[in-house]
C-alpha cells in the first residue's frame, strides 16, 4: 500500500532496490545528488546527473521529459553516502515552463521494481521556485526511509547544488543545461524544415521541434521552441511572432472557470492554467536575489533560510485525507492546549513572583523610610509586565500560526467534519461511506474566543451523549465574560438572570436535531436511522424537519406505551444482533431486525418511564454502543432526582455536552476547562432541514 | 564533533553563523543486564531513567520523567521510559527532546538528570553514557561517559540556559545520590 507523505513526512523503506517514478506537468530535469551525514557534497562526483547519468547504484534519464524512472540501488552505494536527495529542476532551453507553479504539481512515486508503491508525495505549494529538491532517501540507523522534502529554490538548479555545498555548483549546473541541451537535441527527429513547420505547429501539435539546424547552444540562448501543450501560452516569448497567435488556430481556449471563482483576476482565456492558489501568500521566495555571503562554496551561506512553512489542510498523518484532517485538528487542538498551558503558567509564575517581591518589599525595615519601598514596588511591578508582555507576545505567534491553519483547515473539513455554515453542506448529497469522526461542536478556551477547535469524536459513538436541558446548572454565579462573549457572539440564552427554562428547552431540542440530521447525512443511506421516544409529545414543534423530510417515519408514539415499545424493540435488536456477532452468524438474523445503526433520541426522561423502561434504557446505554444503538437524551437531571443515586453510572456513562456554550469540557493532556458550544446551524438557516431532505431522497433512491 | 564535556565547562547553543539552536535531544544509553542461569527473568535488570526539570528563578515549575512524558507547554518531550536498556552500540535508550523555540518565557533553565532507578551504581552499569545532541543536525554537543564513574546511582548532567541572546549549555557532571529526580533536587540547586 502506497503511504502519501506530506512535506516533512518520513516513511521506511523495506527494500533497497527502488524506483523513483516522476510525473511533471511539462519536461523536467531529474538527478540525484549523494551527500554524506552531513547532506554536503563531496565534489561533483556525487551528482548522478543528465551530463552523467550512471553513478554506482544510481541511474538517471539523460534527458527533459514530463515523466521519469530513476533506478536506484541503496544497498549498492558507497557507505560514505547517508543522503540520497532527488531533485527536480526546470530546463532553461527548452519547454516553456520557467516556474513549478505555473503547472500541475509534480509528483513522486517511490515504488517496488514491479511498479508496487512504496510510497508517494505530491509537491504541492510551489510558486517562483525552478528547482526543487523532492524526496531524500536517507540512512536511518542502518536502515533506509524516504523523506518528503519539497524544498524549492527560485534561482534555479546551481543554488540548490550549493545549498547542499557543492563548491561547483554554477558550474555544474550550466554542465547539465548543457546535457539536457544535448540529449533534447539527440531525441528530436529532423524536423521538416524549419519554414514550413513553423506556422502550423500550432494547428496540429507535434512533439516540441526545436531548430536543430542550430547548434545546442546557440539552441537554448534562442527563445524556447513551441511545445505543444503551451505554445499558445500568452507567456510564450515574443521572438516567435504573432503569426503563431491566431485565436482560431487553437479553438476555444482553455475557458476561463466561470464559477464564483472567475474574479477580476481570472487569467484571459488561452493563458495556461495558473494552478496556484488563488488567495494563498505566495511562496515567499526561498532564495533571495542578494547573493549568498562569504565565497561561492561556503558551506555555511544560508542560501535558503525555510521560510515559517504555511499551514496546508492535511498536513499529519494519516491513510486517507479525511484521517489528516483529522490527526490534523487534534494536533491543533493539542498545540492550542499546550501554547495556552505555557502561557498561563508564565502568567502565573509573574503573579506569584510579584506577590514575593512585594512582599519582600515590604518587609524589609530598611524600607521604612524613604523612597526605596516605591523604587523596588515599581522594578517588581516593571519585571511583572514585561513577562507577561514577553508571554503574551509567545501565545500571539503561537495563535496567528494557529488561526492560519484553522483557516485552510475549516474550508477543507468533509460534511462530517464541518460546521453548519460551510459551503460542503450546500454540496453534500449522499454519503458513500462511513466516516471516522463527527464534529460535535466547537472548543474554545478563554484567553481566546475566536480560535475555535473542532470537537471531533471517533464513529461510531463509544458513549452515549447527554444534552443537559436543566437550567439550575446554568445558573448565574457571578460576572462571567465568557458568557457576555457568547450572548453578544453567539446569541446564547444564557442570560446573567435565572436561564429562561423553555428556551434551553426548545435549544436542546434543536441541538438533538442538528446532531441526528448530522449523524443521518454523514452516513451512507439506509445505514443508520433515528427512533425518538417522548412520551409528553412535546418535542413535536422541534422534530418538524425530521418528520417533514419523512426521516422519521411516524410521531413518536406518546405515553408510557410509546416508551416500552421502542425500548423493547431496541433492546431486541441489541439481543439478536450481540448473540449473531458471538456466534458469527450475521446471516442468520431474522429479516425484521433492522441492521443499521440506531439513534435514540429520548426527551422528557423520566416521565412516561417505569422501572423496567430506566432498566432497559440503563442496559441500552451500557451494551448499545458496541452494536450500533447510540443513546442521545435530552434531559434535566434534577427531573430524575427521584430515582436517587441509581442513574448516577448512566449519567457519568453519557457524555454531556450543552444547547449553550458552557465551560465543562476537559482537555486530555493538560486539563484546561474548555468551552463547549453545540453545533447548531446559523440563525434562519435551512441548511439541516435540507441535508434531511437530500438524506430521505437518497434513501428512496437506495429502495427503488 | 562530539565534546568530551569536563565538569562547569559552558558551551553555546549558537551555532557558527549566528542561528540559534532550536532542538536539542539528551540521550542516555546503557546496556542491559547480561542473563545467565536456568531462571533468566531473576536477573537483575537495570533500570536507567532521564528526567529534565524546568526551573523559572530558581522555582521547579515542571518535570518530564517516566511519568509524565510531556511537559504541560508540550516544548520538552520524554520519548517514554525504558527498563532494560539496549545493547549498548551507542543507540540512545531513553531520550528527551527539547523545542528551545517553544519553552515558555519564564523558564530559564533545564536541567538534565540520570538516575538509576533500580539502584545499580553507574560502576556496574556497562556502557552507560549520556550526551546532548542538536536535534536539527543530528550533532552531538556534549557526552559523559558515566561508566565507570565511580559508586554513585544518579548525576546531574548538565543545564541549557537563557542568555541575553539565545540558549546555552553548561556542563554539571555531579555525581549524586538518588532514585529519581525528586532525590537530586537538593544537588541542582547549587548549579543554578
Amino acid at each position: 500500500m502506497t503511504a502519501e507523505l506530506v512535506r516533512g513526512q518520513n516513511h521506511a523503506l523495506d527494500r533497497t532496490r527502488v524506483e523513483i517514478r516522476i510525473t511533471a506537468g511539462g519536461p523536467v530535469v531529474a538527478a540525484v545528488t549523494l551527500g554524506d551525514a552531513q547532506g554536503r557534497l563531496p565534489g561533483t562526483e556525487a551528482v548522478a546527473h543528465p551530463g552523467a547519468p550512471r553513478r554506482t547504484g544510481i541511474e538517471v534519464p539523460r534527458q527533459a521529459a514530463a515523466e521519469h524512472r530513476l533506478a536506484v540501488d541503496l544497498g549498492a552505494l558507497p557507505d560514505a553516502v547517508h543522503r540520497v536527495s532527488v531533485l527536480l529542476a526546470l530546463p532553461t532551453g527548452i519547454g516553456a515552463l520557467t516556474t513549478f507553479g505555473a503547472a500541475a504539481p509534480p509528483s513522486v512515486r517511490v515504488t517496488d521494481l514491479d511498479g508496487t508503491g512504496l510510497a508517494g508525495y505530491t509537491l504541492t505549494g510551489l510558486g517562483a521556485e525552478s528547482a526543487v529538491v523532492a524526496v531524500e532517501l536517507y540512512r536511518r540507523a542502518g536502515a533506509w526511509k524516504v523523506r518528503a522534502v519539497g524544498q524549492g529554490y527560485a534561482d534555479g538548479l546551481a543554488a540548490l547544488l550549493r545549498d547542499q555545498g557543492l563548491p561547483q555548483a554554477a558550474e555544474l549546473a550550466a554542465e547539465i543545461e548543457e546535457a539536457v541541451g544535448r540529449g533534447h537535441a539527440r531525441a528530436v527527429p529532423a524536423p521538416a524544415p524549419a519554414a514550413a513547420s513553423r506556422p502550423d505547429g500550432h494547428a496540429a501539435p507535434q512533439p516540441p521541434a526545436p531548430d536543430t539546424t542550430t547548434p545546442p547552444a546557440a539552441d537554448r540562448a534562442a527563445a524556447a521552441p513551441p511545445a505543444p501543450s503551451d505554445g499558445h501560452s500568452a507567456h510564450a516569448p515574443a521572438e516567435h511572432g504573432p503569426s503563431v497567435h491566431a485565436p482560431s488556430a487553437h479553438g476555444p481556449g482553455p475557458t476561463a472557470p466561470t464559477a464564483e471563482g472567475a474574479t477580476s483576476t481570472a487569467p484571459p482565456a488561452g493563458a495556461p492554467v495558473d494552478y496556484r492558489h488563488p488567495k494563498r501568500r505566495a511562496t515567499p521566495a526561498p532564495a533571495t536575489p542578494t547573493p549568498p555571503v562569504g565565497a561561492p562554496g561556503d558551506p555555511v551561506s544560508p542560501a535558503s533560510p525555510p521560510a515559517p512553512s504555511l499551514p496546508v489542510a492535511g498536513d499529519a498523518a494519516g491513510w486517507s485525507m479525511e484521517e489528516r484532517l483529522y490527526n490534523q485538528v487534534w494536533g491543533m487542538f493539542e498545540d492550542l492546549t499546550r501554547s495556552v498551558a505555557a502561557y498561563r503558567s508564565a502568567f502565573d509564575f509573574a503573579e506569584s513572583r510579584l506577590e514575593q517581591e512585594l512582599d519582600t518589599a515590604l518587609s524589609d525595615p530598611r524600607n521604612r523610610l524613604g523612597t526605596a519601598a516605591d523604587a523596588a514596588r515599581a522594578t517588581a511591578r516593571d519585571k511583572h509586565a514585561a513577562l507577561v508582555t514577553q508571554a503574551r507576545a509567545a501565545l500571539d505567534r503561537d495563535l496567528a500560526q494557529l488561526a492560519a491553519e484553522s483557516e485552510v483547515v475549516e474550508p477543507a473539513l468533509p460534511p462530517a467534519f464541518a460546521r453548519w455554515d460551510s459551503p460542503v453542506w450546500q454540496a453534500h448529497r449522499s454519503a458513500q461511506e462511513r466516516p471516522m469522526a463527527l464534529r460535535l461542536g466547537d472548543l474554545h478556551l478563554p484567553e481566546v474566543r475566536d480560535l475555535r477547535i473542532p470537537m471531533l469524536v471517533r464513529l461510531p459513538l463509544e458513549r452515549g451523549l447527554w444534552i443537559d436541558c436543566g437550567p439550575d446548572t446554568y445558573a448565574w454565579r457571578g460576572p462571567d465574560p465568557d458568557r457576555a462573549y457568547a450572548r453578544r457572539e453567539l446569541g446564547s440564552a444564557l442570560t446573567d438572570g435565572p436561564p429562561d427554562e423553555a428556551e434551553l428547552r426548545r435549544l436542546s431540542l434543536e441541538t438533538a436535531v442538528a446532531l441526528a440530521a448530522r449523524m443521518l447525512a454523514v452516513h451512507p443511506a439506509g445505514e443508520f436511522a433515528v427512533q425518538v421516544i417522548d412520551p409528553g409529545g412535546t418535542a413535536l414543534p422541534a422534530l418538524a424537519p425530521l418528520l417533514e423530510t419523512g426521516v422519521l417515519p411516524a410521531a413518536p408514539v406518546p405515553g408510557a406505551q410509546g416508551v416500552a415499545t421502542v425500548l423493547e424493540g431496541l433492546t431486541r435488536r441489541v439481543d439478536l444482533v450481540q448473540m449473531a456477532v458471538r456466534s458469527r452468524a450475521a446471516d442468520a438474523l431474522p429479516p425484521d431486525v433492522d441492521t443499521a445503526d440506531q439513534l435514540l433520541i429520548v426527551h422528557d426522561f423520566p416521565h412516561g418511564f417505569d422501572d423496567r423502561a430506566v432498566t432497559r434504557l440503563r442496559y441500552l446505554a451500557d451494551e448499545g454502543p458496541a452494536v450500533g444503538v447510540h443513546l442521545l437524551m435530552v434531559a434535566d437531571r434534577a427531573q430524575a432526582r427521584e430515582y436517587g443515586p441509581v442513574l448516577d453510572p448512566l449519567w457519568r456513562s453519557l457524555l454531556r455536552i450543552t444547547p449553550v456554550p458552557d465551560a465543562h469540557l476537559v482537555d486530555p493532556w493538560v486539563g484546561h476547562t474548555w468551552t463547549y458550544e453545540p453545533p447548531l446551524a446559523p440563525r434562519g438557516s435551512q441548511v439541516v432541514r435540507q441535508v434531511l431532505a437530500r438524506v430521505a431522497e437518497a434513501r428512496r433512491e437506495r429502495r427503488s | 564533533m562530539s565534546v568530551n564535556l569536563s565538569k562547569g565547562q559552558g558551551i553555546s547553543l549558537q551555532k557558527s553563523d549566528g542561528g540559534t539552536l532550536t532542538a536539542v535531544r539528551m540521550g542516555l544509553g546503557w546496556r542491559s543486564a547480561p542473563r545467565r542461569g536456568l531462571f533468566g527473568r531473576r536477573t537483575n535488570e537495570i533500570d536507567l531513567d532521564a528526567s529534565a526539570v524546568l526551573f523559572a528563578g530558581r522555582q521547579p515549575i515542571d518535570v518530564v520523567f517516566f511519568q509524565h512524558l510531556v511537559s504541560d507547554d508540550g516544548a520538552v518531550r520524554h520519548t517514554g521510559d525504558n527498563l532494560v536498556g539496549g545493547a549498548g552500540q551507542g543507540g540512545d535508550d531513553e531520550a528527551i527532546l527539547v523545542d528551545l523555540a517553544r519553552v515558555p518565557v519564564h523558564i530559564d533553565q533545564i536541567v538534565f538528570t540520570v538516575n538509576s532507578f533500580t539502584g545499580q551504581s553507574f560502576a556496574e552499569v556497562q556502557d552507560a553514557f549520556c550526551r546532548l545532541v542538536d536535534e536539527t543536525t543530528g550533532e552531538e554537543l556534549a557526552r559523559y561517559t558515566l561508566t565507570g564513574g565511580g559508586d554513585y546511582t544518579a548525576q546531574v548532567m548538565s543545564k541549557v540556559h537563557r542568555t541575553a541572546t539565545g540558549w546555552q549549555m553548561t556542563a554539571i557532571g555531579e555525581p549524586s545520590v538518588g532514585r529519581t529526580f525528586q532525590d537530586l533536587v537538593p544537588a541542582i540547586l547549587p548549579h543554578l
